[in-house]
């Protein structure tokens, strides 16, 4: 070092420097090599309703207190049926609104008269707690038109979700932020 | 000929009617006579990704004030302040996600899988603290992250932990960064963010068990100064090595160390170097002995790191899905297992090949032996280090903050007589 005219550098510090200037690279490096990926856009957790085998871990595998999936409703797909296998009870008493005939733990479908003999159900978001046992009654004998999905608007986006840790089919997927949702019958043909 | 022929198209015909029942709607959706409208089905927004800059922001001016206040400001309580901002804000108000700590897996998967992408805000929040750490030490540690802070609350009756244990212990968090990054690189797991004991605190829901684990920590936390922080932090391992390089360190004497002994015991942390003597000749060249041996040591322990875990690679890779479904349906096939799982009937619903399974299960214990052996390579190389610098004599003159153990939380200056000359020259300056 002495030809550099710095005499009181010691070998301690030109290694100390070496090695500062070598991290610096390397962050740079990661930070080019993170960044010239292909995928660019951020990305959220939705599940796959294909994939989805309603196992009900979603209800309980949330970090939140009341879990960000809920149930959806495709209304295009719905057939509309009085008789409808995801909302009553597999043997119902009645054929009636009757809690004791209701499939849904909480009551959060909502059934409505729309013209004789079609009904129309709703969900009732802040009540479902994303159990997916409409969505099992609906797909066993109906058209499937109920489904589970992750709502963004509750969704924390954890780092590594729970219930995709808990999902025994793998429907959790990570998807782009500008299409956040696998809705059924819309992006089916994709 | 002609008859294998006919079966296959026969075949494919009714392959074509299987696909198409399997889309057709068991009950048609109705036509209405009163002109009903179909609802939507709607999809409320996600959080908006400005957010995420508004985050990255802040963090940035928090590293800069924070590097500030510790080594020009030199003021404890202004230090204070500021990690509490950072505990309210990257803890209870952002829920402590994202963080830089557990970036690590985002980071590390997005250079293994080209299908992942690292959010912009994410990638910024991994690098800020290293590259600040590079230049100014460790101030993310003293005033900006939200676990130090919330450790650093509790800490009422600092013990010291004996210098032995301490590096005995630090090794875990070595163990714990190289396991974080296999299971991310291999696509299994996101380590950190798993078992990170404070998220759970921070959204005031989560598992059980990690509230339980957050709440020892807490508890050991009164009497051990910031036990994640010293002793698991994966993040931490890495910023003690770049603090080693800082431009700029903290020091307990604001010029001058005057030898007093006050700051000796001011450290809950253990990061205050005492002055050393060198070795006596004899002393010197026995240690030089060992020294030749320890070096020699090293790819010994290298190789020997790599071999164990290498060679754990059948269990290692159960942390990955696939290999924990393709290991259940090998058991069923074999007659094994009496009762299917969820995962394993979920599987054969969806009529996957098991040949297919089976082949990308063998190709993820390979990655895992591969990457195995890297980061046992790894860990022996740190505990050969380890070993190395224990017989390595540092000469120092004065009382110094380590420089990669030093967390900057600036609770040293004030033991200083020099600081109390330094403020008291500031007032009678400023009038």
């Amino acid at each position: 070092m002495t030809e550099n005219g710095k005499d009181n550098i010691s070998r301690r510090k030109f290694l100390r420097e070496t090695a500062w200037g070598a991290s610096i690279a390397a962050v740079g490096a990661a930070v080019g090599a993170s960044v010239t990926r292909k995928a660019k856009a951020d990305m959220l957790w939705q599940i796959d309703p294909h994939k989805c085998i309603q196992c009900g871990n979603c209800a309980t595998f949330c970090v939140l207190e009341e879990s960000a999936v809920k149930c959806v409703h495709a209304y295009a797909m719905c057939g509309y049926c009085n008789i409808c296998t995801g909302y009553l009870e597999p043997e119902p008493y009645a054929l009636d609104t009757g809690a004791e005939n209701q499939l849904c733990p909480t009551g959060a479908i909502k059934r409505t008269f729309i013209e004789d003999p079609y009904y129309e159900y709703t969900i009732d978001e802040p009540l479902c707690i994303g159990c997916a046992k409409c969505v099992k009654g609906c797909g066993a004998f109906g058209n499937g038109s109920l489904f589970l999905q992750v709502r963004h608007d509750r969704c924390v986006n954890c780092n590594e979700c729970s219930i995709a840790v808990a999902c025994p089919s793998g429907a959790f997927v990570r998807v782009d932020a500008h299409q956040p949702y696998l809705l059924k019958g819309a992006n089916d043909e994709e | 000929m002609i008859r294998s022929a006919l079966l296959i198209v026969i075949a494919v015909c009714l392959l074509i009617t299987c696909a198409d029942a399997f889309g057709i709607q068991r009950f048609p959706p109705p036509d209405f006579e009163t002109g009903h409208q179909l609802p939507g089905t709607t999809e409320p927004g996600a959080r908006s990704e400005i957010f995420e800059y508004v985050d990255a922001a802040v963090l940035i001016i928090a590293l800069s004030l924070a590097s500030w206040l510790i080594l020009k400001k030199r003021n404890r309580r202004w230090i204070f302040m500021l990690m509490l901002f950072s505990l309210g804000y990257f803890g209870f108000y952002r829920e402590g996600c994202v963080c830089p700590i557990g970036a690590i897996g985002n980071f590390t998967l997005s250079v293994f899988d080209s299908d992942y992408a690292m959010p912009l805000g994410a990638l910024i929040f991994f690098i800020a603290p290293l590259v600040f750490t590079l230049f100014f030490g460790r101030s993310f540690c003293g005033a900006v992250c939200p676990m130090g802070a919330i450790q650093d609350l509790v800490l009422v009756r600092p013990v010291k932990v004996p210098k032995g244990l301490e590096q005995a212990l630090r090794l875990f968090a070595y163990l714990y960064l190289g396991l974080a990054v296999l299971f991310a690189a291999t696509g299994s797991a996101f380590l950190i963010c798993r078992y990170d004991p404070f998220v759970a605190m921070f959204r005031l829901s989560g598992s059980l068990n990690m509230l339980v684990i957050g709440a020892c920590f807490l508890v050991v936390g009164v009497f051990i100064g910031r036990p994640y922080c010293r002793f698991v932090c994966p993040y931490g391992v890495i910023l003690r090595q770049l603090s080693r390089l800082a431009k700029k360190r903290v020091t307990i004497t604001p010029d001058d160390c005057i030898k007093c002994r006050l700051c000796e015991d001011s450290c809950p942390f253990g990061a205050i170097d005492e002055p050393e003597a060198p070795w006596p000749e004899e002393v010197y060249k026995q240690r030089k002995k060992t020294l030749a041996l320890l070096i020699a040591l090293l790819p010994v322990l290298v190789v020997l790191g790599g071999w164990v875990l290498g060679g754990m690679s059948d269990s290692t890779a159960r942390m990955h899905a696939s290999v924990r479904l393709a290991e259940q349906i090998y058991m069923e096939e074999a007659g094994l297992a009496q009762e299917t799982t969820d995962p394993s009937s979920a599987f054969r619903g969806t009529g996957e090949q098991v040949a297919d399974l089976y082949a990308e299960a063998v190709k993820i214990r390979g990655q895992f032996a591969v990457g195995g052996w890297f980061v046992g390579g790894f860990l022996g190389l740190i505990a050969g280090l380890k070993l190395i610098r224990l017989s390595v004599k540092p000469t120092r003159e004065d009382y110094e903050a380590d420089r990669a153990g030093c967390l900057a939380c600036g609770r040293c200056f004030s033991y200083c007589p020099r600081d109390h000359v330094r403020i008291k020259e500031l007032k009678a300056a400023s009038g």
